[in-house]
């Protein structure tokens, strides 16, 4: 029997196992609608931006697992969704996007709503079609779910004019699909695997930075075994946060540069850095010439660009994390024999010395203004026995959220890492709300950030998708005005915001829940209430303003040169500013 | 340092403008590039020179692997190839030059493809080196067009290496 395009995607779909799918209508895609209208196998989210499509994707193909799909219109529903698609490029989020084109007849013909979706998507996507042809629509989707899970994962758009979803075909999907020209490695060469072996159980001073890739392969379980086979200390960047037990007594934390103090101390003086599934990225190498002095670098990556791309490496394996570290952990088993624990004694005392010296820290005071890590800490005290997925915008937040949310397990943990979107954190979280409607979603915000993708909250109380925002507002880009403070005198260039809406009432104005804790004394309660709300809430908590983020390394700063507290200059200057002023009580804030 | 990348590509809408992107993107050189069908259809073969140090080759050669439209990669530094240009020079011929213009392109086995009473257009194929020196001899002339087509290698076949002697001799 023959099908339209719009019902051959449908299929597609109902075959790849998609049951969720973020969208927004627009001219050249209303026959997929009125085709996803008339089924029950795939629910629509219909969100208020297709940025916000984008990211719910992203959310949900983080916390399962698998290819997050959305669907938008042509032109600016095409350019609204670049965000998200280079955000799931930087971050390797499995992604397939559907974009609507103007007829293949108009193609180049600055059509109405026109854009050159490939032109446009080239450069942020992993790869991108443009079905020409309804008889290749079906073959096409296979590829397109087939390139974004496989290998390094990544976001991939198909461009279907509005003629090829509406012309028809005979429907033949695919089992299964190869690609010449593309062909991951997942076996890791088992010379280098060997040689790998040997440095790690030669090292006195040796550590494991893990990444995103242990996240994307599912090797958490292989990571904790060698961890703890090797004895060795694991330090985490932002994207690999939950990819080993936060609380385990190995865990260092996250390192870079908003990192715990003895993570980055544990990577300037390794003698053998063991990267798996991470890229070396400026915010983790810092000063690159004085990265690691003393280390020798085994790099496990899915993707050989990201090898000796920004540092030297001295046994580079390509391969999937989960399977190399199955082949470690087999060869170590055979080899290692009890003394790692007392070879690695000297440094681990001396890494314990390094967290009794520089814990993280902050002063609390009962009656003072709040402090936002304390906000973060109450949150995950309090709901560390629901096993919350936790998501986050980009800023000071994220930064507190990471070093005190400590995650037990993977898929928990959405962030914007790479390409630092403002805006990412409520609509991921909703993603992932929709992938696993029971669970405990949170999403720490800022009061800058969540004003980028407010508009979702419509969605979210449409969908009954109760998400709960904890906006740590302090009426600045925080990160921006750190900076600021630290690098530009203090003078606050359009990060002031000097003041925001009222939180609370724009929640219920959304008809979902507003609460707002205004004392340290209150926190506790308002956030017990939110989590038992069976629907969206904000909880704005109105914050110390002048806090910032340590320990720090400035941008092309030396790892192990942190600045680990506010210098003189900038406490003095900020003296009394915690307190409530006039000017603060004049706005809706400390009401 | 310069070197010559020979890449096959699936021969399909966008295919050029991916490797294009690439270069412009991650701030890649390209001094040329020249692309055709390869003998099966479906595929093409571009040869693109390019330069940087050992790092940068060494990424834009697994970058290039990396994308999914690229089927083979060859570095051809990494072994000895051989290489050719050609260049179309329309120089512009008074009466008194018209023989002069004739001599150098016969030191330099090029053609004459196309001739009025002002212009000749010459063709030459050869090394850069080669193109260089024939552009040199004839700009007093006066050049009035120049095309070329940047380079194309490939690289040389290799001989059993048990026979040295026979190598050397083929390499003289």
């Amino acid at each position: 029997m023959k099908l339209t395009g719009a019902e051959i995607l449908i299929e597609c779909l109902k075959r790849e196992g998609v049951k969720t799918i973020f969208a927004l209508p627009g001219g050249v895609v209303l026959k997929i609608f009125d085709m996803l209208h008339q089924q029950k196998d795939i629910e629509v989210v219909l969100t208020r931006h297709e940025q916000g499509a984008g990211h719910m994707a992203e959310g949900y193909a983080k916390a399962t697992g698998k290819a997050g799909v959305c669907l938008v219109t042509s032109g600016p529903g095409m350019t609204n969704v670049i965000t998200a698609l280079a955000d799931a490029y930087m971050d390797s989020v499995p992604l397939v996007c559907f974009s609507g084109q103007v007829p293949t007849s108009l193609i180049g013909n600055d059509a109405f709503q026109e854009a050159d979706n490939m032109g446009l998507s080239r450069p942020c996507t992993k790869y991108n079609f443009l079905v020409k042809d309804v008889k290749d629509l079906a073959v096409t989707i296979k590829e397109a779910f087939y390139i974004a899970t496989t290998g390094r994962p990544g976001p991939v758009l198909v461009d279907i004019p509005k003629d090829v979803s509406m012309d028809k075909a005979e429907f033949v999907y695919p089992n299964s699909i190869a690609i010449r020209s593309y062909n991951p490695v997942y076996e890791g060469n088992k010379w280098q695997i060997k040689q790998a072996a040997e440095a790690m159980t030669k090292a006195k001073k040796p550590v494991l930075y893990v990444g995103g890739g242990v996240v994307f392969s599912g090797a958490s379980q292989e990571l904790l075994e060698l961890a703890e086979l090797t004895h060795m200390p694991v330090d985490m960047t932002l994207m690999g946060l939950g990819a080993f037990p936060g609380e385990h007594p190995q865990s260092m934390g996250m390192l870079g540069m908003h990192g715990t103090y003895w993570a980055n101390m544990v990577m300037h003086y390794s003698d053998l850095v063991v990267a798996i599934g991470a890229r070396f990225d400026d915010r983790v190498t810092g000063k690159v010439s004085e990265f690691c002095p003393h280390a020798k670098v085994i790099h496990i990556d899915i993707d050989p660009t990201s090898i000796r791309k920004n540092v030297n490496v001295d046994i580079p394996i390509v391969g999937d994390c989960k399977m190399v570290l199955r082949e470690l952990i087999q060869i170590l088993r055979a080899t290692v024999n009890g003394d790692q624990r007392e070879l690695r004694k000297p440094w681990w005392n001396q890494i314990r010395e390094w967290q009794q010296a520089n814990p993280l820290a902050y002063q609390q005071e009962a009656d003072g203004p709040i402090k936002p890590q304390h906000v973060i800490q109450r949150l995950y005290e309090l709901t560390k026995d629901r096993d919350p997925i936790v998501s986050t915008d980009v800023g000071q937040h994220q930064m507190w959220a990471a070093q005190y949310f400590k995650l037990a397990k993977p898929n928990r943990w959405l962030t914007s890492g790479g390409l630092g979107t403002m805006g990412f954190g409520f609509p991921a979280a909703m993603g992932a709300q929709a992938a696993f409607p029971g669970r405990l979603v949170l999403c720490i915000a800022g009061d800058g950030s969540i004003q980028m993708n407010m508009q979702e909250m419509a969605t979210a109380v449409v969908h009954k998708l109760p998400v709960k925002i904890i906006i740590l507002n302090n009426r600045f880009h925080g990160m921006v005005r750190q900076w600021q403070d630290l690098f530009y005198e203090g003078r606050y260039a359009s990060s002031d915001l000097e003041t925001t809406p009222d939180f609370v009432k724009l929640a219920e104005a959304y008809g979902a829940v507003g609460l707002r804790a205004s004392k340290p004394s209150e926190i506790d309660a308002v956030l017990k209430e939110a989590i038992a709300v069976n629907k969206p809430v904000i909880v704005d908590v109105p914050t110390y303003r002048y806090e910032n983020v340590y320990p720090m390394i400035p941008a092309g700063g030396c790892n192990h040169e942190m600045i680990l507290e506010d210098p003189p200059a900038l406490r003095n200057k900020q003296s009394g500013v915690g307190q409530v002023t006039p000017k603060d009580s004049d706005t809706i804030l400390t009401a | 340092m310069e070197h010559i990348i020979s890449v096959t590509v699936e021969n399909k809408f966008g295919s050029l403008s991916r490797i294009a992107g690439l270069f412009s993107g991650r701030g890649f050189n390209i001094e040329s590039l020249s692309v055709a069908p390869t003998l099966d259809p479906s595929m093409s073969q571009m040869t693109i020179v390019t330069s940087g140090d050992e790092r940068i080759i060494e990424q834009i050669v697994k970058q290039l692997n990396k994308l999914i439209d690229v089927i083979k990669v060859v570095d051809l530094n990494e072994s000895d190839f051989v290489s050719r240009e050609t260049a179309l020079i329309k120089v512009h011929t008074r009466p008194e030059d018209r023989a002069e213009a004739l001599r150098i392109a016969d030191i330099f086995r090029a053609n004459v493809i196309d001739s009025t009473p002002a212009t000749y257009t010459i063709e030459v194929t050869g090394d850069p080196r080669k193109i260089g020196a024939i552009i040199n001899l004839l700009q007093p002339l006066g050049i009035k067009e120049l095309t070329r087509t940047g380079r194309v290698a490939v690289a040389r076949e290799l001989i059993r290496s048990t026979d040295v002697q026979a190598k050397k001799i083929a390499r003289e």
